[in-house]
């Protein structure tokens, strides 16, 4: 006597039902979502070349480990609005155009659903990754030293060249220069503005509560 | 909601509602017959049969085993590296293939696909034959497969560290390396069908069911997550909920049958008595099937989703408590009058706490899912200790436990020294206690902070510093422990020390002569 058929049917059938409505629903409904027109633009807007390569230098090099790019419904929580992070909560429509999406599950560094909006000037964000403490004291984030170069400065200073002083500082006669991975990763960082308008995503009122 | 989504929930609901009642139905009218005749069916077997059995898979499972071991070494280093850089952001920050991004991601994936799967795979495979009682022919398969997945995560920890991770959660091993896992189960396939056909026992056991939804599940989780996200990825937010239906089913249903297999046999063997009731185990079983399989998505609350995704994942997860409970009070009652067995047996030491670890992490993970506590805990460290309660507390010590036990019928010859076994144990549980609690008291303060928008940002990291330190510390007991653990596995292997007629045990049994 056996029941190893009846066993199969069982563990096929539970893990299927999970299946279906998990996976092969979100892949088939979401799958379908399209950017929305909106006078003459569309929203979420195409990422640029150098975005692209730069979401997979934020995949290689593990950002999402520590930095969330969401902003969560109210109803579950209102502090990421409140805490500026971004106006309304975001919704499906605004991952359609991301591979991967980088939602993340730790909150060691600031949510960056908007960063491109809150801190817009790239060389920010090149002193930020080659020495976080020299824009943000108290950082724990790593120094990604190895998206820069240090080479010896010719007659003219490169327009690349990211200023660095301070006890980070090269060399005398040296400048530190962003690789092409750096600045992929930076035109990625600044294109992640989710505040435009969305039919389906209106800005919370939140001034009622106290 | 529109019509057609309540006509595909409410089908589901009914479906699952059946598929409950069905079984209620099947286990009061006796459709699983001789129910407590299967529970003594692990006694059933002869000596001389089961030695034949255990030195059948010597070769493949030690080297399971063997390699298990050197992939939890390496974990625990990358591991504590990680962990030292999230309190000194300069230590060793000089190379790109030591940056925290993608250490700790290396970390992830040889503890689970290392340490956890190899060790896990081992047990199985030796399990498996036992409670067949099949003596196999087919050894060079298992051990082909062993090369093949060892392959798999070597080349995989080299694309992570390389700067290849994909950086999707428990899936970063770049598509060139999942491919070599694949073959590797294929041909574990392969065994464990032709295992079952040549079985000689005459009921299955629980643990044997555990261990064939463990092995069925995983090629179409592991096959449905790499396909969807790695080799052909899907569009948008379905990324994110095909992630977490993978990452947290990789825990239940292919994580927590290996372990539950193991403890639901090991149990019983030790203390020689059959487990207190088999209708609790199947039923255990079964709602374990039918609702672990839909948590996932209490990974996502309050996120771009529908929202009865979401509620269906927190449901669920609340609904966990039926077979975490259920399985808590069998193995309790199992236990009951043989408490005593702890002071002297190592695999029941480890497997007991192993087991207590289950229950706790899994009543805190349904609690974990309720939205309001959620939306504290959630981008925090808390879930990080609850992840290490799960694959350390609970898994790991099974594991260990397993080990303890099946390495002397392997290798024929008893482990050299209990007191690398007490030092290991209380490492271990020094080690785990150490680093969930401060990870929890960590992340409780963390997300609170979090969630009050007047105190800056950077008050968290002050707040869980500490927290983290002590973490380090922790790890640091636990890499000790392990460090002590593989040197005494390499003596067993060798056969060091003198030749003992009895088992190594803590301490003098109760009532022996």
């Amino acid at each position: 006597m056996s029941h190893l058929p009846r066993l199969f049917i069982g563990l096929f059938a539970t893990f299927l039902l999970a299946w279906l409505g998990l996976v092969l629903y979100p892949m088939v409904t979401l799958g379908r979502l399209a950017p929305v027109e909106s006078s003459g633009e569309w929203f979420p807007e195409p990422l640029s070349d150098a975005a692209i390569v730069g979401q997979q230098v934020y995949a290689a090099n593990g950002c999402v480990y520590c930095h969330s790019q969401q902003i969560r419904q109210p109803a579950v929580t209102d502090s990421d609005i409140r805490r500026g992070w971004g106006s309304r909560p975001t919704v499906a429509r605004d991952y359609v155009r991301e591979k991967p999406v980088f939602l993340g599950t730790m909150r060691s560094g600031p949510d960056l659903t908007n960063v491109g909006k809150r801190l817009s000037d790239p060389l920010w964000h090149y002193q930020h990754l080659f020495e976080p403490s020299i824009v943000t004291p108290g950082s724990i984030m790593p120094a990604f030293r190895h998206l820069f170069t240090i080479q010896i400065r010719g007659s003219e200073p490169s327009p690349l060249a990211v200023p660095v002083g301070g006890p980070h500082a090269p060399p005398d006669g040296y400048e530190v220069i962003p690789t092409e991975e750096a600045q992929a990763l930076v035109a990625y960082l600044l294109s992640l503005k989710r505040e435009y308008p969305l039919p389906e995503a209106p800005e919370p009122n939140l001034e009622k509560r106290p | 909601m529109d019509a057609g989504l309540l006509l595909l929930l409410s089908g589901l609901l009914l479906l699952s509602g059946s598929a409950f009642a069905a079984f209620c139905w099947a286990a009061r009218t006796g459709q699983f017959a001789n129910l407590q005749a299967s529970a003594g069916e692990i006694f059933a077997d002869e000596a001389a049969m089961r030695h034949a059995v255990d030195r059948s898979v010597r070769a493949p499972v030690l080297l399971f085993l063997g390699s298990a071991m050197a992939w939890l070494l390496l974990g625990s280093v990358l591991g504590l590296v990680a962990a030292l850089k999230m309190t000194h952001p300069h230590f060793l920050d000089q190379s790109a293939w030591l940056n925290f991004g993608r250490l700790r991601p290396a970390h992830l994936n040889v503890v689970i696909y290392g340490w956890c799967s190899c060790a896990g795979i081992g047990v199985g495979v030796w399990l498996m034959a036992r409670l067949c009682q099949t003596i196999t022919r087919h050894g060079s398969l298992l051990i082909a497969a062993a090369v093949f997945w060892n392959a798999g995560v070597l080349v995989g920890l080299v694309g992570i560290l390389g700067g290849d991770s994909r950086g999707i959660e428990w899936l970063e091993f770049p598509g060139y390396a999942t491919p070599l896992l694949f073959v590797a189960y294929g041909l574990i396939a392969i065994w464990a069908t032709l295992v079952l056909r040549h079985r000689r026992c005459g009921h299955l056991y629980v643990s044997l069911w555990y261990l064939l939804a463990a092995f069925l599940w995983f090629p179409w989780l592991y096959g449905t997550a790499n396909l969807l996200l790695i080799w052909h990825p899907v569009q948008g937010s379905a990324q994110a909920a095909i992630n977490w239906w993978f990452a947290h089913n990789i825990l239940g249903l292919w994580f927590t049958p290996l372990g539950l297999a193991a403890a639901f046999y090991l149990i019983p063997k030790v203390i020689g008595e059959p487990i207190h009731s088999y209708y609790l185990s199947l039923l255990g079983f079964w709602s374990l099937a039918l609702f672990y399989s839909w948590n996932g998505m209490h990974h996502l609350i309050g996120g771009p989703f529908p929202a009865w995704m979401v509620s269906a994942s927190v449901v669920a997860s609340l609904m966990m408590l039926i077979p975490v409970i259920t399985v808590a009070i069998n193995f309790h009652s199992t236990m009951r009058g043989h408490f005593g067995t702890l002071k002297w047996s190592p695999t029941l030491r480890f497997i007991v706490l192993g087991s207590m670890s289950y229950t706790l992490v899994s009543v805190q993970g349904s609690l974990q899912a309720i939205p309001g506590v959620n939306g504290v805990l959630h981008f925090t460290d808390f879930t990080v200790g609850h992840a290490h309660l799960g694959m350390y507390g609970f898994f790991s010590m099974v594991m260990f436990g397993a080990i303890y036990f099946l390495m002397p019928r392997l290798v024929e010859w008893e482990w050299p020294s209990a007191r690398l076994i007490r030092w290991h144990f209380w490492l271990s549980v020094t080690g785990i206690s150490l680093m969930a609690t401060a990870l929890m008291l960590g992340g409780l303060g963390q997300g609170m902070i979090l969630n009050d928008p007047a105190i800056p940002f950077m008050t968290t990291l002050s707040w869980v510093g500490p927290f983290r330190m002590i973490r380090s510390a922790a790890g640091g007991l636990l890499l000790i422990g392990h460090l002590l653990f593989a040197y005494h596995f390499l003596l067993i292997c060798r056969r060091a020390g003198p030749e003992k007629s009895t088992p190594t045990l803590l301490a003098e049994p109760e009532g022996a002569a």
